[in-house]
């Protein structure tokens, strides 16, 4: 794709596909927001359970964890907004930017479910979310490391804490198997968009600031395979790719949830409390 | 008028954080670096987690510090490197959050090796006693777990290493 023909693309609201995808634009933009963007949505759908979760614990974890992404996606949509240089800060990234301008995976943004779905997305994101912030920690974007370092430690727990979940529900009682083996068997092909490298990662790679996506895919493989045979969970099978969340083409679930989470700055721009 | 970064660290001793009142921005490591060039003032500061609430809070007070030594022209930047560890706070302060009902985090050694699996006991913050149990890994706040002990029956908050 031409720059031009990319630039009316985005223009007309349409995100670019195919290996140039981004690249017209500004690709460190792109992969900051996609990180941020999936930290942000996953964040808010983890908020979700504050004062519903099964357990007083799980509700004190889970605002916990969401508290966690939604400190990380701060940092990177402010990191964002500066490279972007338009003046954007990650407040006006997170609350007005429209759903065809979110670049998350489509995993992070479906809807809670059942404390088994909400346990096994969980476990499925933060098994990858691991493994890539070990290799970011290594960019050579010195912030982006930094925002890393801090953000593994903390993704270290998340994955301990989903996994143990994963496995209990597994193994747990007739009924928590079978929902948890119904939320896997959904959930199953969505991670397949994490390994999904286009031209914005190229360029990432090529500058040593981001990360080999697809060589991400066997080590998560391993990993998860192993969680899932001592949950007594069968893995599905389901070789289908998801894609389409990077590039702004998100499920019909994004945009409910945008609403709600953006409702207030829209309607009162620049309020404070 | 000018000041020295080490008298600055030494107001900032005042500040603490919000959520555990004992020990100083200074303390907690929060505090990295404080930059002072002619009349203006940088403090470097590290998030203990990045969704930490406090953190806002810790910044204006930090700010509200200043000015009150008259520092006017003052900033307090955000930077992650390095990523924030409880291996910074010294004895005093572990002993400090002991005293305080908060069991201090453990040594994690190597900060680059966040080990993640524990076998060393929480001790008991109240009457020492090594026979605690994990209620949650998630307490609180960010930076806290929820203990109980055994033998006084107490339930408490363990300061998370990281």
């Amino acid at each position: 794709m031409t720059e031009a023909r990319a630039q009316a693309a985005i223009a007309a609201g349409v995100a670019p596909t195919g290996p140039t995808a981004g690249v017209a634009g500004n690709p460190l933009f792109e992969y900051l927001c996609r990180m941020g963007d999936d930290r942000l949505v996953l964040g808010h759908r983890l908020s979700e359970w504050a004062g519903h979760a099964p357990i007083l614990e799980e509700d004190i974890a889970l605002s916990n964890f969401a508290l966690d992404f939604v400190g990380q996606a701060a940092a990177l949509l402010k990191l964002a907004g500066e490279v972007e240089g338009k003046g954007r800060d990650e407040d006006a990234l997170a609350y007005h930017r429209d759903e065809n301008e979110f670049r998350n995976v489509l995993l992070v943004e479906l809807p809670r479910g059942d404390f088994a779905f909400t346990m096994v997305r969980q476990y499925l994101f933060d098994a990858f979310d691991v493994l890539a912030l070990e290799r970011l920690v290594k960019s050579r974007h010195e912030v982006l490391a930094g925002i890393a370092a801090k953000a593994l430690k903390e993704a270290k727990y998340h994955a301990r804490h989903s996994g143990e979940w994963v496995v209990r529900l597994g193994d747990g009682t007739e009924e928590s198997h079978r929902r948890t083996q119904a939320a896997l068997d959904a959930l199953w092909s969505y991670p397949s968009e994490f390994f999904v490298a286009d031209g914005v990662d190229a360029a990432m790679v090529e500058q040593g600031i981001g990360l080999d996506l697809p060589s991400l895919k066997a080590p998560w493989e391993i990993t998860v395979r192993e969680t899932l045979t001592r949950a007594t969970l069968t893995v599905p099978n389901d070789p289908r790719i998801v894609r389409g969340g990077r590039l702004g083409r998100h499920s019909e679930h994004l945009g409910h949830m945008l609403a709600q989470m953006q409702i207030l700055p829209r309607s009162h721009p620049g309020a404070q409390w | 008028m000018t000041w020295t970064p080490a008298e600055i660290r030494g107001w900032l001793d005042a500040v603490k954080d919000p959520e555990v009142p004992v020990v100083s921005v200074v303390e907690l490591g929060v505090v990295r670096k404080v930059l002072v060039d002619g009349d203006a003032v940088t403090v470097e500061i590290t998030p203990t987690y990045t969704g930490c609430p406090a953190m806002k809070v810790m910044e204006e007070e930090i700010l509200a510090c200043l000015a009150e030594h008259g520092v006017t022209n003052a900033r307090v930047q955000t930077v992650f490197r390095e990523a924030w560890t409880t291996d910074w706070m010294n004895d005093e302060a572990r002993e400090k959050l002991r005293a305080y009902g908060i069991a201090p985090p453990q040594h994690l050694g190597d900060p680059g090796l966040v080990t993640l699996r524990r076998n060393v006991p929480v001790v008991c913050p109240r009457c020492g006693s090594h026979q605690t149990i994990r209620q949650s890994e998630f307490g609180s706040t960010a930076c806290k777990a929820l203990y109980t002990c055994r033998e006084c029956r107490e339930p408490f908050d363990y300061f998370k290493a990281i």
